[in-house]
């Protein structure tokens, strides 16, 4: 061993004693050889969202019964199921909204979901859409992107914010990709539903998160629209990872091409998975059949 | 393609506000610091254009109930959080003051002592702890700031953590005020029960009840809604002031975004609060009182009041809303006394029901430019 190399050793010896995250990543242990940056997003395993045993119940009555799911980083995952099967309440433990009563949620293998409030979790890379369209309503379509916009949270960075040019060309290029650029600087309130649905999902990519989960991105959009939704999201596989809660079966078939394109599809009843795999097994899957047709 | 966007409010080179805004602005600043001087104390008395220290009295209070409107503005128009116990800040402000101006009568008081008479009167032989600072007034000036911003920052702090919104929030806020207002009319509490502090005769040294001193205080009063004016425009037009409207609209969707609402939430809370203790320390010399009635319930659904009128979620609005109803109140209460609180209430419902942008939303609608204007200003 070189000097050199003891006393590079040294100083990250020196660098990782003042971590209070270091060598507890999430109760596990570090593997050997790798650094834990806390904060820091780490897919070495592949999976972007791992759930495991997540149990959420009401007054008893289970909303999430030990739910077990994992994304792969990269992956496009649509989840299907009849009204009730805990969808909208999984997208609430994922974002910090509803704390499960049991069970473990990561995102990467270190960060530990359970620890962090809404805000924080927004900011380390997950966004996500509401069932209903949520913006704000009294600013301007520019307005409402340039809030969603990757910068400081901090109050005293916001009193003294000035767009840059850049800043200034990605809002832009994202009113073109939302098809926005002529209501710029319409007030929000004023957009029709599908509009409203569109701006969400541009605020949501100014974020530039991670993981994306959109809770039925499609509902009261013209066919249209939805078909290019579907190739919005499909374009945007690969760098982030998306998770779509859907009802719209034709949509779900849109982005999976009907099972085509290799994408899984997972369906959930009563609170747990009931099946997973492509499309076309799955909708062959007498249990599915069951709880779709209630036979 | 952003080089064909029309863009508003993020360039380096737009104002804090239009031209006509401006020439508003200075035209104000030249009624405080110029005409209203020359008027009262350079015209004889006799003369027509001769402005009485009545209406310098009046205008220096409606003044400092102006920024507590337009700090009710910042926390109910722009964030949506409605507060009805605001009064307990600007009383705290005047009670910081009125402190001092306590400590100022000196021995020229009823009883010649150098406690405050109302502490003679209970028999006491000290002062109590918490009049320590009370002789300086640069002491004071801070308390003014800090026990107002002390106190919205820990209540704040604890209500906005337990996202508690909405009606339960301005309940509390009624119940805080309330229970501040039974504290300080407690004779043990220090802060001369229910007839609170008055008869004050000096600031810094000089009688205060000279035309040139009630001037000087006018001026000052002026100069401070002025100041919070321009403070309160460039803090709604920056991106900080977007982020409150957003908590407004869709506070999930705030805390989604990655914002903390607590932060926000707290410090426009904070600096609401400041401003109306400022406003009280300005109040306390120019009326000559200061009691626990300013902390009534009923006082700081007033300036709930005084912000509707005028308009709530633009600037100007809770300025001219403190003018027009604090004119109409001394108007009433001397032409037909018992029906003020009758009309005050007419007032309330019938711009809630068909003025929902108040005064100043009637007047742009007649002038057209409602929509537009909407967001701006």
């Amino acid at each position: 061993m070189t000097p050199e190399l003891m006393e590079a050793g040294l100083l990250a010896h020196k660098a990782m004693e003042g971590r209070s995250g270091a060598g507890k990543s999430g109760g596990r242990e570090v593997s050997y050889g790798r650094v834990h940056e806390p904060g820091q997003l780490d897919l070495t395993h592949g999976a972007i969202l791992y759930l495991d045993d997540i149990t959420v119940s009401f007054d008893g009555f289970k909303a999430l019964n030990a739910l077990s799911l994992s994304i792969s980083a990269g992956e496009l995952r649509c989840i299907i199921g009849p009204n009730g099967a805990g969808k909208t309440t999984m997208m609430d433990v994922i974002t910090g909204k509803t704390r499960p009563d049991l069970g473990k949620a990561f995102f990467g293998s270190t960060i530990d979901l359970l620890r962090l409030r809404e805000n924080e979790i927004a900011s380390i890379g997950i966004g996500r859409k509401f069932q209903k369209p949520t913006v704000f309503e009294h600013l301007t379509v520019f307005e409402n992107l340039e809030l969603a916009l990757k910068a400081d949270r901090g109050v005293r960075s916001s009193m003294f914010f000035r767009l840059s040019g850049e800043q200034l060309d990605r809002v832009g290029s994202m009113l073109t990709l939302i098809h926005l650029q002529s209501s710029a600087q319409r007030v929000a309130g004023m957009l029709s539903h599908g509009q409203k649905q569109w701006l969400e999902i541009g605020m949501l990519l100014m974020q530039d998160p991670k993981l994306l989960l959109l809770d039925e991105p499609v509902a009261g959009m013209t066919d249209e629209e939805t078909e290019r939704t579907a190739e919005l999201f499909l374009s945007l596989e690969g760098n982030h990872s998306l998770v779509v809660v859907e009802h719209d079966m034709k949509f779900v078939g849109e982005l999976t091409q009907n099972g085509k394109n290799g994408k899984k599809v997972t369906v959930l009843h009563e609170g747990s998975v009931l099946a997973e795999g492509l499309l076309s097994d799955v909708q062959a899957n007498e249990k599915v059949v069951e709880v779709y047709l209630g036979r | 393609m952003s080089a064909v966007l029309p863009l508003p409010s993020c360039g380096p080179k737009t104002s804090l506000l239009t031209p006509k805004a401006w020439t508003g602005v200075f035209a104000a600043l030249i009624v405080v610091i110029v005409l209203a001087p020359i008027l009262n104390l350079m015209v004889p008395a006799d003369s027509a254009f001769h402005l009485s220290d009545y209406a310098i009295g009046l205008a220096g209070k409606i003044m400092c109930y102006a920024i507590c409107a337009l700090a009710m503005d910042l926390i109910w128009g722009y964030t949506g959080i409605l507060s009805l116990g605001h009064g307990v800040f600007f009383a705290l402000g005047g009670y910081a003051m009125g402190m001092y101006l306590m400590r100022q009568i000196g021995r020229d008081g009823n009883y010649q002592s150098d406690l405050p008479d109302f502490m003679v009167f209970l028999d006491w032989k000290t002062l109590p702890w918490h009049w320590s600072l009370s002789n300086s007034f640069i002491a004071t000036l801070a308390l003014v700031v800090l026990v107002p911003g002390l106190l919205a920052f820990v209540f704040g702090f604890f209500a906005f953590r337990s996202r508690i919104k909405g009606v339960y929030f301005s309940i509390i806020t009624q119940a805080l005020t309330y229970a501040a207002m039974l504290l300080f009319f407690r004779n043990e509490t220090g802060f001369g029960g229910n007839n609170g502090f008055t008869d004050f005769k000096r600031i810094l040294g000089t009688p205060i009840a000279t035309p040139s001193m009630r001037m000087l205080l006018f001026v000052l009063t002026g100069l401070t809604l002025i100041g919070f004016f321009l403070l309160a425009r460039w803090l709604v037009r920056s991106k900080y002031g977007r982020v409150l409207q957003a908590i407004r609209d869709a506070e999930t969707r705030v805390m989604f975004t990655g914002y903390d609402p607590l932060r926000y939430k707290l410090s426009i809370w904070v600096i609401s609060a400041v401003m109306c203790g400022i406003a009280g320390a300005l109040y306390v010399p120019q009326v000559g009182i200061i009691n626990p009635g300013e902390m009534s319930p009923a006082a700081s659904i007033e300036i709930a009041i005084w912000a509707a009128v005028g308009g709530r979620g633009s600037l100007i609005g809770p300025i001219v809303g403190a003018f027009f109803v604090n004119g109409a109140k001394s108007w009433f209460t001397q032409a037909f006394p018992e029906f003020w609180l009758y009309f005050l209430g007419a007032l309330f419902i019938a711009v809630t029901l068909f003025l929902p942008q108040g005064i100043v939303g009637l007047v742009r609608k007649l002038s057209g430019k409602a929509k537009t204007e909407e967001t701006e200003a």
